[in-house]
């Protein structure tokens, strides 16, 4: 049997292939394509070494830098959030502690234009995108669904049924193919969502209309409780990708340098008309499922203790440092930026926002039903008398 | 998408109907007349789902408009619901109209999550920032002796799901105008086409038709509204999609016994028109609710309910309800016990306590 690979063919993101070919002469076979690396892609190890991959680059000091700040900023954010959920002033926080390198590298990939679909758990992927904070943690925080505007900054609201938003952006993806715009799409999910329907039906659908969408799973080991082990015995979340015709890669998703390189070599490929791709990056969920979980009933503190080293930030300072690129004064410099969004957050979310009862009948359709008329009168009617 | 010649082939008749004048219109014809129409206006219109390329559906609803159109814009998926409703939410996100195709009533339930979670919410989640403009069209109901899954009344799953509009036509005149309406309504469309009705024809004027469906003035005004299908005296029929021909027969054989029914086409399951309704009620004083699905928690009931809180002073006698059996939908042999006949109205009527008046 040989697989077609639709349009065009590049290899893991980069050299052009011969789809069907067996033989070395006539390029790579599609399973040489399609399939992820051997081990994931690390271009810069735990302690900070460079490791050099002839197929990714690794990106430029200058732009390591920034993403840098923006992974310091993350954490903080991260941080800060669970600080206010046990100051009891927002509900719940999914925190991507561990994990913030997938969720810049996720942001900053993307041109403007670019359209990003993020879940529950990828709050500092959405506030590194640009998206006001406050904006952001309007879910959390429980004043409504969602708390900006996804056009302003092309990125989703944060989807809470899982995988349900890869269709959507699947969607997107072809929607701005049939009008001929050179928009990518980026989707994000965890490993657990990798084992619903949507996400087998979003990448067959991906690949079938051949849509600019790369799919980015942080494996972080966890579904609330539930490893990986029990979702799938697949060599890997990324072969999955070659059932579908597209190419599949891995990646150590706690090295910004090597998320970067790998996302924005999928990036380009869909842009350049190669088509969807799955990147699996190999993560961990350093902190609870969110503040309402207790790890220990599943997991054992070693386990967490083992991932401490390969920290995405500090293997980056290290980096960066060794290559005088990170000064004393940037580092601070940096803290400093942490610390305003930190307070950004700390000041939105202590003063209470107006909340209006009467919203609630306003959104549900465009124009209100007489029955929603009637209710929202009721509504209106109990608490002008609350109020007299 | 793959090849093209390959695939546009086999269609060979026109996408919609180009004749003018007064001429007889299947069902059929008035929803693929009204997608072509549709597809005509606005360059933004798609569709997609299962079979609906080349083959035009297994209904034929979309014959013809993968040749006309080409296949960008009418084209077949993968077989996978979900995949299909999802795929739509992020187009009508990035501008365009799906209008999607489920087979049938029974295999769009594996795209519940996506219309429960998403097309229903996203507007309300986004404070309206993101509208769906999307249709999503379903062959529902039985009476055609199709088999199992062939034949739910699914509606209910529909109409308790706010954020959802829901329209079922009886007519063949409401085919074409109610489909052209969801198509252009702002907000997301549950479109639900009786298949026992597929066939039937009526003579109709397509250039009024189209007239109507695009004056500005009468526009857009199947949502929302119910309609006086058959105007009498004595007690209110009220039905919806395939139950409306059989009030209506209901009907015609009291008058030929004398007593005068009414029959009210309710049309738009969401928004509901309890003016049109209580207004008829209001005026017979008795009321008879006529829909196929399983009668418990059902429209019916909702209609029974809202019935009896407005029009209570105005009642003679208990509302009442014929409905399909609290039964999963039968095998075709059996199917005619389960849905709702003129004689079963007829009993019905009989038992509205006349002899109290
Ligand atoms: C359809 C659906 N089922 C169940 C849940 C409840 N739930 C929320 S998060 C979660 C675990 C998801 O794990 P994973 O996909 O690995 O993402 P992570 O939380 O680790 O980022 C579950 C079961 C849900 N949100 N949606
Ligand atoms: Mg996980």
């Amino acid at each position: 049997m040989t697989i077609s690979t639709g349009n065009s063919a590049n290899n893991q993101f980069g050299e052009s292939m011969k789809p069907t070919g067996r033989s070395s002469d006539q390029g790579p076979t599609a399973e040489e394509y399609m399939l992820p690396s051997a081990q994931p892609v690390q271009l810069v190890g735990p302690s900070g070494e460079h490791i050099h991959n002839d197929r990714y680059p690794l990106p430029d000091g200058e732009a390591l830098l920034s993403a840098y700040e923006k992974l310091v900023v993350g954490r903080r954010i991260n941080d800060q959030a669970n600080a206010l959920v046990r100051q009891g002033r927002m509900a719940v926080y999914p925190s991507s502690h561990g994990q913030e390198a997938c969720q810049v590298a996720a942001a900053v990939v993307l041109e403007k234009d670019d359209w990003l679909f993020p879940t529950y758990r990828d709050t500092v992927a959405v506030i590194t995108r640009g998206v006001d904070p406050l904006g952001v943690l309007t879910l959390l925080r429980g004043d409504w669904h969602s708390g900006y505007d996804p056009y302003e900054y092309k990125t989703a609201t944060q989807a809470t049924p899982l995988a349900t938003q890869l269709l959507h952006a699947v969607g997107v993806a072809h929607a701005a193919k049939l009008r001929g715009e050179n928009t990518v799409v980026l989707a994000l999910c965890g490993d657990g969502a990798t084992s619903e329907g949507d996400f087998h039906e979003a990448l067959n659908f991906a690949a079938v209309f051949h849509v600019p969408v790369v799919f980015l799973v942080q494996n972080n080991e966890y579904a609330i409780s539930v490893p990986l082990k029990h979702q799938t015995v697949a060599p890997s979340l990324a072969h999955k990708a070659i059932g579908y015709g597209m190419p599949g890669e891995r990646v150590d998703g706690n090295d910004l340098a090597a998320m970067l390189s790998v996302l924005g070599k999928a990036v380009d490929r869909a842009r350049d008309g190669g088509g969807p791709a799955l990147v699996e990056a190999h993560t961990y969920r350093m902190q609870a499922h969110t503040n309402a979980d207790d790890p220990s009933r599943y997991r054992a503190q070693s386990d967490v203790d083992e991932w401490v080293p390969k920290d995405p930030i500090t293997r980056m300072r290290t980096y960066l440092g060794n290559l005088n690129l990170l000064t004393a004064e940037e580092e601070q410099r940096i803290a400093g930026a942490a610390e305003e969004t930190a307070s950004t957050l700390r000041d939105g979310l202590n003063s209470e926002p107006e909340i209006n009862p009467a919203d609630l009948f306003e959104y549900v359709y465009t124009e209100k039903t007489s029955q929603l008329r009637e209710q929202a009168a009721l509504l209106a009617d109990e608490l002008s008398r609350e109020g007299a | 998408m793959t090849d093209t010649a390959v695939r546009s082939g086999s269609a060979e008749k026109a996408a919609g109907t180009t004749k003018t004048g007064l001429q007889p219109l299947t069902f059929a014809k008035a929803l693929n007349t009204a997608l072509a129409d549709a597809m005509e206006a606005d360059p933004s219109v798609i569709i997609f789902g299962e079979d609906v390329g080349p083959l035009g559906g297994v209904f034929r609803i979309t014959d013809g408009l993968t040749a006309r159109f080409g296949e960008e814009r009418c084209f077949d998926t993968p077989l996978a619901e979900s995949g299909i409703m999802g795929m739509a939410v992020g187009m009508a996100m990035n501008g365009m109209i799906p209008v999607v195709e489920m087979q049938f009533d029974a295999f769009a339930y594996p795209a519940f999550e996506q219309v429960v979670s998403h097309v229903a919410k996203m507007p309300n989640r986004t404070k309206g920032k993101v509208k769906l403009p999307l249709v999503m069209r379903i062959p529902y109901a039985g009476g055609i002796g199709g088999v199992e899954h062939h034949c739910d009344s699914s509606e209910s799953y529909y109409v308790h799901t706010p954020g959802l509009t829901v329209l079922a036509p009886a007519t063949v005149r409401d085919a074409y105008l109610m489909l052209r309406d969801a198509i252009r309504f702002p907000d997301p469309v549950v479109f639900l086409e009786p298949k026992k009705l597929y066939w039937t024809k009526e003579t109709l004027d397509l250039d009024e038709l189209r007239k109507e469906a695009d004056d500005a003035a009468t526009a857009g005004s199947t949502v929302g509204r119910a309609v006086v299908a058959r105007s009498g005296t004595d007690a209110t029929l009220i039905a919806y999609g395939p139950s409306v021909p059989t009030a209506l027969a209901a009907a015609e054989a009291a008058a030929a016994e004398g007593r005068s029914l009414e029959v009210i086409d309710v049309r738009s399951l969401v928004p509901f028109d309890d003016e049109t309704v209580t207004a008829s009620v209001r005026r017979t004083g008795r009321a008879v609710v006529i829909a196929e699905a399983p009668g418990f928690a059902s429209v019916a009931a909702e209609i029974v309910a809202r019935v009896q809180e407005r029009c209570f002073n105005s009642l003679a006698a208990p509302v009442r309800r014929v409905t399909g059996f609290d039964i999963p939908y039968p095998a075709p042999k059996l199917e005619h016990f389960f849905l709702p006949s003129v004689d079963r109205i007829l009993d019905t009527v009989d038992e509205l306590q006349w002899e109290d008046a």
